[in-house]
C-alpha cells in the first residue's frame, strides 16, 4: 500500500482522497516512509518537517470527515525548494549565511500551498541562492541523481526534482531564474515548468535575481505540474511584479493534451555543437512525434540567443550583487566576528566571508564590477539591450509559430564533481533555458526519452508565449501522451540506481525508452 | 590634512574678492499614512522597532509594493515647483552598507526622476524699501524611502566614533522621503546665506499647503543638506563645493552658508584647495568641521529597481492632482496683501514676526484685517517674546483670538479687559467667553448701574459738570474717568461719554 501510494500521480492521490479511499494521513505517512528509506542516499531534503505534515494532513481528513470540500490538491504532499519563506521550518537558500534562520513570515507560495491543504513535506536541497546547475553548490552537500547516484541531479532545485524522482514526493515547488526547474527536471526525468514571469508571486522566495527568479511546479506528470500551478498562481498584491491579468487555465490545457494544427519551431541556434548526441536524437524523435500528432514544424530562428548566457550573466549577478547586501549579519543570520574588537563594518565582512560559498562570492564580484561607475553602461546596459532583443526574437517568432521547441539542456546528467572547477561549462547546463527567462515567457521540460550513449533522461523544452502558459501544457501534454504509449510506460518508470523499484523494472523497458 | 583650520575671513571681505554658488538638498518626509513600500504606519515617535514587518526590515524574501499615495504626493510637491511629471519614470537601487539600512541598498530614483526642471520664486526681506526677487531653480523632485535611525551609546560626540555600542530603530526604514534638489543658485553675492534660508522657508510653506508632510525640522521631517562653492569674482568657473549637513534649523541655514563662506574664503587666501566632503554644521559654535570625504567618491551601483515596475502616472491623473492643488503660499500673500490694503513693509513685518498665517487664521475667522494685526503683532508679540515662545507656540487660537476681537468691536469688552481674556486663555482657563463669564469681565452695560455711577461722577465733580454744562466738552474726559475708576474699568468708555454729555445737555 505505502509504494502504491508513493507511486500514484498527484491527480490519481487526489482522486482516492477525495473518494475517501486513502486518507491524507496515509498518504503522508507513505511519504515520510519513503524519505525514511531512500533520502540518506538521495539527499533531496534540508529539513523534513514529519509533524507538521502529519498534523497537516489530518486536519485535511477532518474537514473532509466533516463533509468540506479543501480542495483538489488537499492532502496531496508536496516538496518545497528551502528558498522560500516558511514559519513552521528553517530556511536557508542553501547557504550557510542564513544560519538555520526561522522566518516570521510565510511565502506567498507556502501560504497557497496551505491553503490549498497540500502537505509540505520539507524544504528541499538546492545550489546555494540558486546558483548554479547541480546541487553541488549547496552549503550542505549534494543531492544525487536517483537514475545513477554518482550524477548530479541538476540546478539549482535539484533537490525538489530528485525528491519527485526518488518518489519521496508526487509534487515540488522549484524557482527557475536561468533553466533552474527545467534543467534538473530534464536530468531527472520529470516534468517542470517555468511559468511567465510574474504568474507567480515571488513575495517569501529569497531574491537571487528579481527580474528573473520565477517558482514552479515539479512533478512526474504534465498533469500534477498543472494542478500544483494552478493552486499556487495568480496575482499576488504583495509582489508589484505579479500579473493582474487571470491566470491562464493550464489544468483544462493538460487535459486538452492535443498538437493537431499547432505550429511549432525548432529554434536553429538550440542545437548543434556542443550538444551530446544522444540528446539531439532524442529531440529530433520528439519533434518527429509531434509531426506525427498533426503539428506542423518549421525551423525559426532567433539570432540573437547566442547572447543570452553572457547577457544573463551579466544581469543576474548584478542582480545578485544588490539582493545579497541584506546579509550583513545584523540583524538575522549568521554573526562572525562580534566580540567587541571588530567594528560593524568588519563583522559584516567577516561574516560574508565565512557564510558565503565560492560561486556566491564569484557572482556578487561579477555584478558589483558590472554594476560599478564606469563600467555600467558596457556590461549591466549592453545586457539589457541584449534582452530586448532576446524578447523581439521571442516575438517575432511567436508571430510564425505558436510554441518554441528545444532540448532543455545540451546533455544528459552529469558526473558529481565533474564541473565543479570550471564555472563556464557548468553555465552551458542553461544555455537553452535561459532565453525564456530574461523574455519572461512560459517553458516547460517534459520527459522525451533516454539518451542512448548513457541511458540518461533527455528532456525536451516546449516555450510559449507571456501568459500562454496552458499553450505549453497542452503541447507537454500531449508529447507525454504519445511518449507514455510508445514506451508502454512512464519514463520515471525506467529509473535505476536507487532500490528496489529500479531492479526490478527490466533492461528492456529502460531501453524501451530510447527506441 | 590640515591640521589646524586657517582663521576665518570676515564676510564682507570675504564677498570682495569670490562669489559664492549655492546648492540646497532638502529631504522632506511624507505625511502619508504607511511606509512607502508596506503597510507599517508612518507615524513619528513609537516605541523603536514597534512599526516595523518583513518589508521595511528588508528580511529575505520580502518585496516592496509602492504607495501610490506617497507618488501622488511628490507629484503634488513637483506641480507646485512648476515642474515636468515625468510620463514614465524607474525606482533605482542606491547600493551601500550601513546597519541603518535594512536591505544595505536604499529604494530611490537616479537618473529618472518623478519630476523635473521646477522653479520656485523667493522674496528676500533685506529690510530695503523694495523686496528683492530670486527665482531658485529646482532641477529634481524624486521620492525615495528613509533609512532606520542609528543611536550611538556612549563616546563623547554621540556620533559612532568612541561609541561603546549602537542601537539601530528601524521605525522610520520605509517611510517615504522627497528629495528637491535646486539648480545652482548663482550670482547672490552677499544675500546667499539669505537666499539659502529664505528658500527653505518657503519650500517649508508651499510643502505644508499642499498637506503632504508637516515639515517639522526639529523633528526631521524636513532635513536639508547645504552646498557651498566660492569662485574669484568674476569667473565663470565654479568653485569645488562642500555639502554641509546637520543644518537643523531656517537660522542655521543661513548660518551655514555663511560660516562655509567665511572658511572657503581663508581656504582660498592661503592659496590652498577646497576639499571636496560633506562636513557638518554646529549648532552651538556656528561653524562647520570636516566629515566624510568626498574625494574617493562611493560607488552607489545604482540601477533600476527590478522588485518594481515603472511608474507610469497617466495624464489624466496628474492633471486632476493639478487642478486640486491649492492656491500657493506665494499667491495667497500677495492676494492677501491686496485685501488687507498692506504695504511691503507691513506685510515684510507680518512675515518676520511669523504672524502671517495667524492673521490670516484669525481674518477668516472674522476680524478685521487691522484688529488681528493689532493683536497678534502688539499684545500677542510681546507675550511671546517674553516666555521665550513662537508666536505660533503661544496657547491661543486664531479664532479665538477673533473672538475677542468681536468682543471688543461689539463694545461687550474694552481694550483693557481684552487683555485680561487673553492672560486667561492663555493660563488655560478656557475660551475667550470662558474667561469672560468665569472672571465677570463683561463691560458694565446695564444703563440703571452706569446711569447710577455717571450721576455719583457729576455730583462729586460739580465743577466739572458746570464747564460741560456750559459747553466744554472736552472737560467730559474727567468724569468719564472718574465713571470708569467706580466700575473697575468694566465700562464701556464711549458709552459712558454718551450718558454724561447727555444728562449734562
Amino acid at each position: 500500500m505505502s509504494d502504491e501510494l508513493t507511486t500514484m500521480t498527484a491527480a490519481d492521490l487526489s482522486a482516492a482522497l477525495v473518494s475517501k479511499d486513502v486518507s491524507a494521513a496515509e498518504v503522508t505517512q507513505a511519504h515520510l516512509d519513503r524519505i525514511a528509506e531512500v533520502d540518506e542516499r538521495v539527499h533531496a531534503f534540508l529539513h523534513v518537517a514529519a509533524d507538521q505534515a502529519l498534523a497537516a494532513a489530518r486536519s485535511v481528513d477532518e474537514r473532509r470527515a466533516a463533509g468540506d470540500d479543501p480542495g483538489p490538491l488537499a492532502g496531496v504532499p508536496v516538496a518545497l525548494k528551502d528558498v522560500f519563506t516558511t514559519t513552521d521550518m528553517p530556511t536557508t537558500a542553501g547557504s550557510k549565511i542564513l544560519n538555520l534562520w526561522q522566518p516570521p513570515y510565510d511565502a506567498t507560495v507556502t501560504s497557497r500551498l496551505r491553503r490549498a491543504g497540500a502537505i509540505i513535506l520539507g524544504k528541499t536541497n538546492m545550489d546555494e541562492f540558486a546558483m548554479g546547475s547541480s546541487t553541488e553548490n549547496s552549503a550542505f552537500g549534494p543531492t544525487r541523481n536517483p537514475w545513477d547516484l554518482s550524477r548530479v541531479p541538476g540546478g539549482s532545485s535539484g533537490g525538489s526534482a530528485a525528491s519527485v524522482a526518488a518518489f519521496e514526493a508526487p509534487l515540488a515547488i522549484g524557482t527557475d531564474t536561468g533553466g533552474s526547474i527545467r534543467q534538473p527536471a530534464a536530468v531527472c526525468g520529470i516534468t517542470g515548468m517555468k511559468p511567465t514571469y510574474g504568474g507567480n508571486s515571488r513575495y517569501g522566495l529569497i531574491a537571487f535575481a528579481s527580474s528573473l527568479d520565477t517558482p514552479g511546479p515539479l512533478a512526474r506528470t504534465v498533469l500534477d505540474a498543472a494542478l500544483l500551478q494552478e493552486a499556487i498562481s495568480g496575482h499576488d498584491p504583495m509582489d508589484a511584479t505579479s500579473i493582474s491579468d487571470a491566470a491562464p487555465p493550464v489544468v483544462a490545457a493538460a487535459r486538452q493534451a492535443d498538437v493537431a494544427g499547432l505550429r511549432i519551431g525548432v529554434v536553429t541556434e538550440l542545437s548543434g555543437e556542443g550538444y551530446q548526441p544522444g540528446v539531439l536524437s532524442r529531440f529530433s524523435q520528439a519533434v518527429e512525434l509531434l509531426e506525427s500528432l498533426g503539428a506542423k514544424v518549421t525551423e525559426v530562428s532567433c539570432p540573437h540567443f547566442r547572447y543570452a548566457l553572457p547577457a544573463y550573466y551579466l544581469i543576474a549577478p548584478s542582480e545578485c550583487s544588490s539582493n545579497l547586501a541584506r546579509f550583513d549579519a545584523m540583524r538575522y543570520g549568521l554573526r562572525v566576528g562580534d566580540d567587541g574588537t571588530h567594528s560593524a563594518e568588519e563583522v559584516m565582512s567577516l561574516t560574508r566571508e565565512v557564510g558565503f560559498g565560492a560561486e556566491v562570492k564569484r557572482r556578487i564580484m561579477l555584478g558589483t564590477y558590472a554594476l560599478s561607475s564606469g563600467y555600467y553602461d558596457a556590461y549591466y546596459g549592453k545586457a539589457q539591450q541584449v534582452r530586448t532583443l532576446i524578447t523581439r526574437d521571442f516575438e517575432a517568432a511567436f508571430g510564425q509559430v505558436d510554441v518554441l521547441v528545444s532540448p532543455t539542456t545540451p546533455t544528459t546528467a552529469f558526473p558529481i564533481g565533474e564541473r565543479t572547477d570550471d564555472p563556464m561549462s557548468m553555465y552551458l547546463a542553461d544555455l537553452c533555458t535561459i532565453p525564456s527567462n530574461l523574455a519572461g515567457n512560459a517553458a516547460i521540460s517534459v520527459p522525451c526519452g533516454l539518451a542512448p550513449e548513457d541511458g540518461l533522461p533527455v528532456g525536451l523544452q516546449i516555450m510559449a508565449p507571456v501568459l500562454a502558459d496552458d499553450r505549453a501544457y497542452r503541447v507537454a501534454a500531449a508529447a507525454e501522451a504519445a511518449f507514455t504509449e510508445r514506451w508502454g510506460h512512464p519514463l520515471l518508470a525506467g529509473a535505476h540506481g536507487l532500490d528496489h523499484r529500479s531492479e526490478t523494472s527490466t533492461t528492456s523497458e529502460t531501453k524501451g525508452a530510447g527506441r | 590634512m590640515t591640521a589646524e583650520p586657517l582663521p576665518l575671513i570676515p564676510y564682507a571681505e570675504a564677498l570682495e574678492r569670490y562669489g559664492p554658488t549655492i546648492g540646497l538638498e532638502t529631504h522632506v518626509e511624507l505625511g502619508t499614512r504607511t511606509k512607502l513600500f508596506c503597510g507599517c504606519p508612518a507615524q513619528f515617535g513609537g516605541e523603536p522597532n514597534t512599526q516595523v514587518c518583513p518589508v521595511c526590515l528588508g528580511l529575505p524574501g520580502s518585496l516592496p509594493v509602492p504607495s501610490r499615495t506617497a507618488i501622488e504626493y511628490t507629484i503634488r510637491i513637483g506641480l507646485a515647483l512648476n515642474c515636468s511629471i515625468a510620463s514614465w519614470c524607474r525606482f533605482a537601487r542606491k547600493n551601500y552598507f550601513y546597519p541603518d539600512m535594512p536591505k544595505d541598498y536604499q529604494i530611490s530614483q537616479y537618473d529618472e526622476p518623478l519630476c523635473t526642471d521646477g522653479w520656485l520664486d523667493v522674496t528676500l526681506d533685506e529690510g530695503e524699501a523694495e523686496p528683492r526677487h530670486v527665482r531658485v531653480g529646482i532641477e529634481r523632485v524624486h521620492l525615495e524611502e528613509d533609512t532606520g535611525k542609528s543611536l550611538h551609546v556612549g563616546g563623547a560626540t554621540g556620533r559612532i566614533q568612541g561609541a561603546d555600542y549602537s542601537l539601530v530603530d528601524y521605525n522610520r526604514a520605509g517611510i517615504p522621503l522627497v528629495e528637491i534638489v535646486t539648480k545652482p543658485i548663482t550670482g547672490t553675492g552677499a544675500a546667499a546665506p539669505v537666499v539659502a534660508r529664505t528658500y527653505v522657508a518657503e519650500l517649508r510653506e508651499v510643502v505644508r499647503s499642499l498637506g503632504v508632510s508637516d515639515v517639522r525640522m526639529e523633528e526631521g521631517s524636513l532635513r536639508c543638506d547645504v552646498n557651498t562653492s566660492l569662485a574669484p569674482r568674476g569667473s565663470a568657473v565654479l568653485g569645488t563645493r562642500t555639502e554641509t549637513k546637520n543644518v537643523n534649523s531656517l537660522r542655521s541655514v543661513e548660518r551655514a552658508v555663511r560660516s562655509e563662506i567665511e572658511r572657503q574664503a581663508a581656504v582660498l587666501d592661503a592659496r590652498g584647495k577646497v576639499a571636496l566632503e560633506t562636513r557638518h554644521f554646529h549648532e552651538d559654535t556656528g561653524i562647520t568641521t570636516p566629515g566624510r570625504s568626498k574625494e574617493e567618491a562611493e560607488d552607489y551601483r545604482y540601477f533600476p529597481e527590478p522588485d518594481l515596475v515603472p511608474i507610469a502616472p497617466p495624464s489624466e491623473w496628474v492633471q486632476q492632482i493639478r487642478r486640486s492643488l491649492p492656491e500657493l503660499p506665494s499667491a495667497r500673500r500677495e492676494r492677501l496683501q491686496a485685501e488687507w490694503h498692506l504695504s511691503d513693509a507691513d506685510m515684510a513685518a507680518l512675515r518676520n514676526a511669523d504672524a502671517f498665517d495667524l492673521v490670516a487664521g484669525t481674518v477668516a475667522a472674522g476680524a478685521s484685517p487691522a484688529d488681528a494685526r493689532k493683536w497678534w503683532l502688539g499684545e500677542l508679540s510681546r507675550r511671546a517674546n517674553e516666555t521665550g515662545t513662537a508666536l505660533s507656540a503661544l496657547p491661543i487660537t486664531p479664532d479665538q483670538v477673533a473672538r475677542v476681537a468681536d468682543l471688543v468691536s461689539s463694545g461687550a469688552l474694552n481694550d483693557r479687559l481684552a487683555r485680561q481674556v487673553i492672560d486667561g486663555v492663555l493660563a488655560g482657563q478656557g475660551t475667550p467667553d470662558d474667561v469672560v463669564k468665569a472672571r465677570g469681565l463683561a463691560v458694565v452695560s446695564d444703563d440703571s448701574a452706569l446711569q447710577a455711577a455717571v450721576d455719583e461722577a457729576i455730583a462729586a465733580n460739580p465743577d466739572v459738570a458746570e464747564k460741560i454744562r456750559s459747553g466744554k466738552v472736552s472737560a467730559a474726559g474727567v468724569l468719564v474717568g472718574a465713571v470708569m475708576k467706580a466700575t473697575r474699568g468694566q465700562a464701556d468708555a464711549a458709552k459712558v461719554r454718551d450718558l454724561i454729555l447727555e444728562r449734562l445737555s
